[in-house]
């Protein structure tokens, strides 16, 4: 019974893992499937753990930080796109560029406004932050323990960014393979001469993919500030951003396999947590080096074991330049 | 060749001033803190806050730096250095190579360190015995644990955070010899002592286990820790700074590290003349580390509690309870 609790428990954390991750992922495909390199979701995802916790902050509402955070990350998509589809700069370089400015430029703005050293007030659990939602029924159900605790955990007891991530799977899904857009963005990723042939603007198409690839990154950076801890401080992404573009590459850019590989990353996270200090049979207790590397060294694995040849979208870091 | 006699000119008039100014040389005290910044509630925060103490004493203003990547650590203090500082307080023990370094190159500079040991002839290291409050944190914890399962977070995995751990755990067990202790680390590199969604996800994956009580010795990542504490209705205990009025009712005590004294302390020290070179140790005796007791853990931290920890206190002083020390 005892592990069939530290399983339950363990499932949940990795769904609370994951959010951020998929939500990025997710922002690098629609980016990466028009042929636009996501390498800005750190930075996009890091401005938007700002704005919205400075914005719940000051206006005492998460939803306003929520907006906060979209509209920020969607500004600085607007930058990338700028950078890369209107000027066909590097789109390595713009999206490094983001990352780098967002990284200095968070914590500046955080010591000048509210000089608590490049934080942001700790926010108040009532209204400032996305707080866990209890399902009807929840707590009742925990008295059945096989179906109830995995309703009561795995079902109920999350925060509403996390069932909006795990909704937005089959709505991208949707998205790409049956509607008008998303065929003509899977086109723009593979070969932009041809969209352009069929009179769709090329430019137009790619600007709208990292828009909304902004608009997700804002929802998984407010998911960080707002309902995963309690404000902003420096470096808070901590390499999630390209984390969840390894998942995309994971997971071949497609929605399912994406989702997949980050429930994965965060299951291999969430495991590594619980192990430090457990002594295991015949082994013993695992030094905690060598647990908190097991995420990593286990994605190294896969990808060179399982995932075969991830093939990207052809036209992917090639600014498009229609001939005249 | 005008140009380069122009430059000449202006390099001799630099040299000059800085020349100038040093031979009127103020009093300066510089003060540079470790990751995790100034405001993080913790460490640092103690820190700063000694050095606003001797401001206010004394109305001597001091210079501070903020550390963005490792190799500032160095250029800052031999910055400080050249300019005239009397007195370089370097916080955390991950400055003790850049303190040995610049304190041989400017060897008139006072450097004091908190949390290392730089054996030079200009070098204050100043160290806690930070088992004994945690000792004090253990007891705490397993007294007020329903579960008899309590938790512990560490930041970086060094022989510090063991030390913590430790009289935590001997804390705890001296009170409940059958209480039950997790143990986490946050990670192997600086970065852990600033990633709040990891600490909130490590407490939680304790209070999944059982644990109702945690405690964390992480600089920034345990504000997270005293996040998921609160939203569970759980007991947090808080380090190195008073950390009580971040959730009343919720964190149960902090371990105190009185940062704060020796940074006043050094400063004022130097400023007086008797600040000395060589290893200081504070432990609850000098009042250099304790737990801490205010208006908002009152309702949690019982009047039965607060007796068995002050007779613990006692004895720790008195040598009757002996709180062994991490041996890496």
């Amino acid at each position: 019974m005892e592990t069939y609790t530290l399983i339950v428990l363990l499932l949940a954390a990795t769904i609370r893992v994951a959010t951020p991750l998929l939500l990025a992922a997710l922002a690098g495909m629609f980016s990466e499937r028009s042929g636009v390199i996501a390498l800005g979701l750190e930075g996009m995802m890091l401005g938007a753990a700002f704005a919205s916790a400075a914005v719940a902050a000051v206006s005492g509402s998460a939803w306003l930080g929520l907006g906060a955070g979209i509209v920020a990350a969607m500004a600085l998509a607007l930058l990338l796109a700028f950078a890369c589809v209107t000027q066909r700069g590097n789109q390595v370089i713009a999206g490094m560029a983001i990352n780098l400015m967002v990284a200095g430029l968070g914590p500046a703005l955080a010591l000048a406004w509210f000089d608590l050293g490049g934080q942001t007030p700790q926010l108040e659990a009532a209204g400032q932050r996305f707080l866990s939602l209890r399902w009807p029924w929840a707590e009742a159900a925990r008295a059945h323990p096989a179906p109830g605790l995995l309703y009561a955990e795995l079902i109920s007891g999350h925060n509403f960014l996390v069932y909006f991530a795990a909704a937005l799977v089959p709505i991208s899904a949707w998205v790409l393979y049956r509607t008008r857009f998303g065929l003509r963005l899977r086109a723009v990723g593979e070969n932009p001469a041809a969209v352009d042939t069929a009179g769709v603007a090329v430019n137009r198409l790619r600007y709208q993919a990292v828009l909304i690839s902004g608009a997700l990154c804002g929802v998984a950076g407010t998911y960080l500030s707002t309902a995963a801890s309690s404000g902003f401080v420096r470096d808070m992404t901590a390499g999630k951003g390209y984390l969840a573009l390894a998942a995309l590459i994971f997971g071949k850019w497609k929605p399912w396999p994406t989702c997949g590989a980050c429930l994965l990353f965060a299951f291999t996270d969430a495991l590594a947590t619980r192990l430090q200090g457990v002594a295991l049979p015949l082994v013993g207790v695992i030094p905690v080096q060598f647990i908190l590397a097991l995420p990593y060294v286990l994605t190294v694995l896969l990808l060179a074991g399982f995932v075969g040849t991830a093939v990207a979208p052809r036209a992917i870091g090639v600014p498009y330049l229609k001939e005249k | 060749m005008p140009m380069m006699s122009s430059r000449l000119c202006l390099a001799l008039l630099l040299a000059l001033g800085v020349a100038a100014h040093a031979a009127a040389k103020d009093f300066l005290p510089v003060i540079v803190y470790d990751f995790g910044g100034k405001f993080d509630r913790s460490f640092n925060q103690s820190a700063s806050e000694g050095a606003q103490k001797f401001k206010a004493d004394t109305g001597v203003a001091y210079r501070e730096f903020e550390i963005t990547n490792a190799a500032q650590r160095e250029q800052f203090m031999a910055q400080a250095a050249k300019r005239g500082a009397t007195i370089i307080v370097a916080i955390g023990f991950t400055q003790a190579s850049a303190v040995e370094k610049v304190a041989r190159q400017f060897p008139e500079v006072k450097f004091t360190i908190v949390d290392a040991v730089v054996d030079l002839p200009n070098v204050q290291s100043i160290n806690f015995r930070e088992q004994e409050s945690s000792f004090l944190c253990g007891m705490a914890a397993a007294l007020a644990s329903k579960t008899g399962k309590i938790g512990f977070v560490g930041g970086m995995d060094i022989p510090l955070i063991r030390k913590f751990a430790l009289g935590y755990v001997e804390g705890a067990k001296y009170v409940n010899p059958q209480v039950e202790v997790f143990e986490n680390m946050t990670g192997t590199t600086p970065a852990a002592w600033g990633d709040p969604t990891k600490g909130a996800e490590l407490a939680k994956s304790q209070f999944g286990r059982g644990a109702d009580v945690v405690f964390h010795a992480a600089g920034a990542t345990g504000i997270g820790v005293m996040q998921a504490a609160a939203d569970a209705g759980l007991l947090s205990i808080g380090c190195d700074s008073n950390q009580d009025y971040l959730h009343p009712g919720s964190v149960l005590t902090s371990a105190l590290k009185r940062v704060d004294v020796a940074v006043d302390k050094a400063f004022t020290d130097a400023r007086n003349g008797t600040w000395k070179p060589g290893q200081l140790v504070l432990g609850l005796a000098e009042n250099g580390v304790d737990y801490s007791f205010d208006e908002h853990n009152r309702t949690v931290l019982t009047p039965a509690m607060k007796q068995r920890l002050d007779q613990a206190r006692a004895d720790i002083v008195s040598g009757k309870i002996k709180v062994s020390e991490y041996k890496p």
